[in-house]
């Protein structure tokens, strides 16, 4: 054997080591979503959304009210000075109209869901006690809205500790703000953008001391300590929702709103990470059958009954690589009986 | 050609404490990757225990890999892994030849081993495979797994990190089957047990 012309493998699993960084160094260049980044995909472009928005319905007689109520100062003209007035609007009072035109609702008047009584200013003081309506009382029993479930949905938030704890003060709006909020999980394709959206929801209050201390006077937990046993936390915090964790997981809701306490949080890897995990109730159940018509082969073959690590194996490889580890068994066994045979 | 009964040292202590450790890791990642993949509340090896032991034994298997590879890229071992392309088929052909007829009809091997070529064409083929392909890919999409950040998130369409994981259980597969015909083919020495002798003190019996 002529060693000297011939080359030693471990070098070009070098060079094709080096290679494959190269094209690895690439491809990440191309993929890497940052949480912050995620963040900012979520948000900017609905801030930055042109769209001419006197082509909505009602958005003539709405600027009636967004002209004080879409800024963070109102002007007024005082009857007694007869000199006009800045006041600062209320944080909680401002509607962006950038955020409502692209919302589920952008098609209202404010006046479908508040009182005409708005239509004078300066508004009456009573209005402040106006009952505000919840998502049941113009979506339940309509069978239009039937695929959403929102009695479903209800039920479920009614157990909630959400509902349990703030009683009547912990409503829909705490989470579904009815001026900004956006359908996401049934119409958003980008997995990463819906799971970003849908924890936002929860951060709003639970990453937010000021909206936090509204509900309760307890100290806010740090979120980040609070999860520190969790491995690869920021893995973790950009592909998962933190419903799958904190709601209970049913196969009919696509979104689950039965949060549960604390105490009773998911914590065992195995229960995402194994065979028939809660992850194939929702989300993961719903993107596997899309993921199977729109992304083909490789993923509709291969990856059917898989999700991430672990034993959600495929049936069919299981079975072949079980084929060939006995195939293999057989043939040493006949194998060792000849020679053993032989040598006699 | 060497004379019959010739002791030859063959494998150096790094190399027999290389091999050992290795077969050690191997024996471990296998029992544990297996706890992993079917993991259910009566598997043998807890879940949590199965996941930890395997992410150290897999990181001390890439860190002994390391040193292998180092070994083979610059010292003399490294020759016995350089295949001449040249009649290689028909060497294998040989060699398999032997494996399954030869061999019951008590002809002498065809390649037998000498201080020039420790390898037969078809352990060659092997464990060129197994240490330059499997045991690299199985290393590398097994980081891809423990640090799922550094791994793409997409493939043509696909997860990269269903993808990282077909990988690893693939080549993790292979390798296992590997190991499997490795040491049933280690009782065909001199003796059954001298080849298993030959990795303890270094010297080869030839037959």
């Amino acid at each position: 054997m002529n060693y000297k012309t011939n080359i030693r493998p471990a070098w070009v699993v070098l060079l094709m080591l080096l290679g494959f960084a190269i094209i690895f160094i690439l491809a990440k260049r191309n993929d890497t979503v940052s949480p912050v980044s995620q963040k900012t995909q979520q948000v900017e472009p609905e801030s930055k959304t042109i769209f001419d928005i006197l082509s909505f319905k009602n958005a003539p007689e709405n600027e009636n009210c967004l002209k004080c109520h879409g800024q963070s100062k109102y002007t007024f003209e005082n009857n007694e000075s007869g000199k006009m007035v800045n006041k600062r609007m209320y944080s909680e009072l401002i509607v962006s109209r950038n955020d409502f035109y692209v919302s589920n609702h952008r098609q209202f008047k404010c006046t479908d869901c508040h009182s005409e009584d708005y239509g004078t200013f300066p508004h009456s003081g009573n209005l402040r006690m106006e009952a505000k309506a919840t998502c049941i009382d113009c979506h339940g029993g309509d069978e239009k809205y039937a695929k959403f479930e929102f009695e479903k949905i209800d039920t479920a938030f009614m157990a909630s500790v959400h509902s349990q704890k703030h009683s009547e003060d912990f409503t829909c709006w705490m989470c579904h703000n009815p001026h900004t909020y956006k359908i996401n999980a049934r119409s958003n394709e980008n997995l990463k953008e819906t799971i970003a959206y849908d924890n936002l929801i929860c951060l709003n209050c639970h990453g937010d001391i000021k909206n936090y201390q509204l509900l309760t006077d307890k100290k806010k937990p740090n979120l980040i300590d609070k999860h520190d046993w969790l491995p690869n936390q920021a893995s973790h915090f950009t592909s998962v929702r933190c419903i799958e964790c904190h709601a209970r997981n049913e196969d009919t809701l696509i979104v689950a709103h039965h949060v549960v306490p604390k105490a009773m949080a998911v914590r065992k890897c195995e229960s995402c990470h194994a065979k028939n995990s809660i992850l194939y109730a929702s989300l993961y159940k719903y993107q596997v059958e899309e993921n199977i018509q729109k992304s083909g082969l490789i993923k509709g073959l291969f990856f059917r009954e898989t999700s991430t690590i672990g034993p959600d194996q495929n049936q069919t490889l299981n079975i072949i690589s079980l084929c060939i580890f006995g195939l293999t068994l057989g043939i040493i066994f006949l194998h060792a009986i000849f020679r053993y045979k032989n040598s006699k | 050609m060497n004379s019959h009964n010739e002791r030859l040292y063959l494998y150096p202590v790094w190399i027999r404490v290389w091999h050992m450790t290795n077969a050690l890791l191997c024996l471990i990642l296998i029992i544990t990757g297996l706890s992993i993949q079917f993991s259910n509340p009566s598997t043998v090896v807890k879940f949590k225990v199965a996941v930890s032991v395997h992410n150290i034994a897999g990181t001390i298997l890439a860190i002994s890999y390391a040193l292998f590879f180092i070994g083979n890229l610059f010292t003399r071992n490294g020759v016995f892994y350089v295949i001449e392309v040249k009649g290689f088929l028909n060497r294998m052909m040989a060699q398999f030849r032997y494996y399954t007829i030869g061999i019951f009809r008590n002809e002498s091997p065809p390649f037998p081993v000498t201080v020039n070529s420790k390898f037969n064409p078809l352990q060659q083929f092997s464990y060129v495979a197994l240490m330059y392909a499997l045991v690299p890919l199985v290393i590398l999409s097994g980081l891809g797994l423990l640090y799922p950040e550094i791994t793409v998130n997409s493939i043509m369409g696909a997860s990269g990190l269903d993808i990282t994981d077909l990988i690893h259980l693939a080549a993790g597969f292979l390798i296992t089957i590997f190991m499997c015909i490795h040491i049933y083919f280690c009782t065909i020495g001199k003796t059954p047990t001298s080849n298993f002798k030959s990795m303890i003190d270094g010297y080869h019996e030839s037959h």
